[in-house]
């Protein structure tokens, strides 16, 4: 019998499915499939769902709800199918967000690629060149945690807190890429900008990316930028947009 | 709209707030709202309305306030200064607040968050189902100096009550439970972490509270490569420099670093109160006693409002003081209900 899936309490906040103890895709598409489905089941005592990168949490008021049932009728399910197998949410899309990599804009490039173990030009060409898929939305309205990149960025995050990086800003750590929704202080290294908006309070849709969207960081010039904060009211930032499936 | 509330001196990040925004959790965003929760309540008692009205947070210190209507107001959460035309008022009370009166409302004398509570509460626009800001999404702002305030309609009456202040301003013990990270630090890690009196640090915001160590700090085993995972209210974080964090309501959904245990609901209120430089200690209790305490908090609250005794001891209002006491004097949240019966 595999270790996993866990199923934990949260304080008393909640009950927490983890499926693997480090990020993996199975993993990933596991938490986003169980927390569709209990979702889809409208379970009661469950006051809402939410995904991290390889677990779904289930908000319970555990000093009203004994855990028990809801534990029980979890493992249920559990064992209903292959949850590692399941399919990727439905209507994704790919973005490909402009972003200046480097200079004022992104002053830890440097530091990350030196971390990373190559040196700048490199670290833009990998970084610029990937394709990253949204895992979770977290930290901030909105924000992106996306992955994986090759192994060479698998570098930790910094000992100390950088005290704010811009909203729109692309970081990187442990082979994941985050765009800030906010000025926010942060652990990872901020190595370009966008104009992208994660967060659009004033729109229909407030939160533009979804769990399992594909995104590409394409590097433009500080120029460019410029040109497109000028033309864009959307808070696209310039990005283009295809549905994958 | 029945009237405006126009302030003309704000102290730092004054904030409307309300119960926040609860649901959002899947898209990143922790439901904010008021960092002391248990004030409004107390706001909403004393002025006989729903808790759900928005109110004023106002942090370590007030305001200056008039309105073109006659108010109704409390004041509540960390006791401040105030005056109404010069006239002292009491805090945790309620009163009447005429039209074109001038509300000054200086610094904390003990806590951090004080509360100013409008009869028909602060009717701002609906903004994604709360009135709150919450700074950390960009919703709503900080008030400032001239900015003018829609208040609802008053659909209650009466003022001149107040609750007895509990002691929840000046820090002290926080009840923790362990959370899912718990066992990344040895056991030598939580003795000492139990053992330690800390201070509360002056960085501190709605997203969190540092708690200064005397000494060195705490670190988790590989610290710095945990997978982020699901951030709950009053998990205490350990940052890189191995101080600990107590996470509030505008903490973020998910985290990196790792979490050594978690504030039960019922202190949170103690940990946003606490002033800078306050003795912090933690102390971890099992779950099925957290559980107790978290009831008998609820029930606490249910039984508050028969805490309320007037003002001023007018000899008209006695006959009223003792119905009221009566009603909620017989509600204990240990006693067993049944027993009642003879």
């Amino acid at each position: 019998m595999s270790d996993w899936p866990k199923i934990r309490t949260v304080g008393l906040s909640g009950i927490l499915i983890t499926f693997a103890g480090e990020m993996s895709e199975p993993a990933n598409r596991a938490a986003l499939a169980l927390r569709a489905e209990v979702e889809a089941q409208g379970w009661e005592h469950v006051s809402e769902t939410s995904t991290s990168l390889v677990s779904t949490f289930l908000s319970v008021d555990l000093a009203l709800v004994s855990p028990e049932d809801i534990i029980a009728r979890l493992n249920d399910l559990l064992t209903s199918r292959d949850w590692y197998a399941a399919d990727l949410p439905a209507g994704r899309r790919l973005w490909r967000i402009p972003t200046v990599y480097g200079t004022d804009l992104g002053p830890q490039l440097e530091e990350a690629a030196k971390a990373a173990g190559v040196d700048p030009d490199t670290a833009i060409r990998e970084i610029s060149g990937s394709r990253v898929r949204v895992l979770t939305l977290g930290f901030a309205p909105g924000q992106p945690f996306s992955g994986m990149l090759p192994d060479t960025w698998n570098i930790p995050r910094q000992q100390s807190l950088t005290k704010e990086v811009p909203a729109g800003a692309l970081v990187v750590a442990i082979r994941q890429l985050i765009v800030f929704t906010n000025p926010s202080p942060t652990g990872w290294r901020h190595i370009g900008q966008t104009a992208f908006r994660n967060f659009r309070p004033e729109s229909d849709q407030p939160i533009a990316l979804s769990p399992g969207d594909e995104l590409c960081f394409p590097a433009i010039t500080p120029e460019e930028l410029k040109r497109i904060r000028m033309k864009d009211s959307s808070g696209d930032g310039g990005a283009e947009t295809e549905l994958l499936s | 709209m029945s009237g405006t509330l126009t302030i003309h001196q704000a102290g730092p990040q004054m904030s409307v707030q309300d119960f926040g925004r609860p649901g959002y959790r899947a898209s990143g965003m922790t439901r904010g709202g008021a960092a002391d929760p248990l004030a409004l309540h107390e706001g909403a008692i004393l002025l006989g309305q729903e808790p759900t009205l928005a109110a004023i947070e106002m942090v370590g210190a007030g305001g200056t306030f008039t309105a073109d209507t006659n108010l109704r107001i409390a004041l509540t959460g960390a006791p401040m200064k105030a005056t109404l035309d010069g006239t002292p008022l009491t805090w945790n009370a309620s009163h009447p607040m005429p039209a074109g009166a001038r509300l000054v409302i200086g610094g904390a004398t003990s806590g951090t968050y004080g509360y100013l509570h409008i009869g028909g509460g602060i009717d701002l626009p609906l903004q994604m189902g709360a009135r709150s800001t919450h700074f950390g999404a960009g919703l709503g702002g900080a008030l400032e100096a001239g900015d003018t305030l829609p208040v609802g309609a008053d659909t209650g009456s009466g003022t001149g009550v107040a609750l007895p202040r509990d002691d929840r301003f000046d820090g002290g013990c926080l009840r923790v439970v362990t959370s899912v990270q718990t066992d990344r630090f040895d056991d030598e890690t939580i003795a000492r972490f139990t053992a330690t009196a800390f201070a509360r640090d002056p960085r501190a915001n709605r997203r969190g509270v540092r708690m200064e160590p005397p000494g060195e700090g705490f670190f988790a085993t590989d610290q710095l490569s945990i997978l982020s995972e699901v951030i709950t209210i009053g998990d205490i974080q350990i940052t890189g420099d191995g101080a600990p964090f107590v996470l509030m309501c505008e903490c973020q959904t998910t985290g990196g670093y790792p979490r050594i245990g978690t504030v039960i609901p019922a202190d949170l209120p103690r940990v946003a109160q606490a002033p800078t430089g306050a003795e912090i200690r933690f102390d971890f209790i099992p779950l099925e006693e957290a559980i107790a305490i978290q009831q008998r908090a609820a029930a606490d609250l249910k039984a508050l409002p028969g805490r309320c005794y007037p003002l001023v001891r007018d000899p008209h209002n006695i006959r009223d003081l003792l119905s009221y006491q009566l009603v909620g004097g017989v509600v204990s949240a240990l006693a067993d209900p049944f027993e009642k019966e003879t």
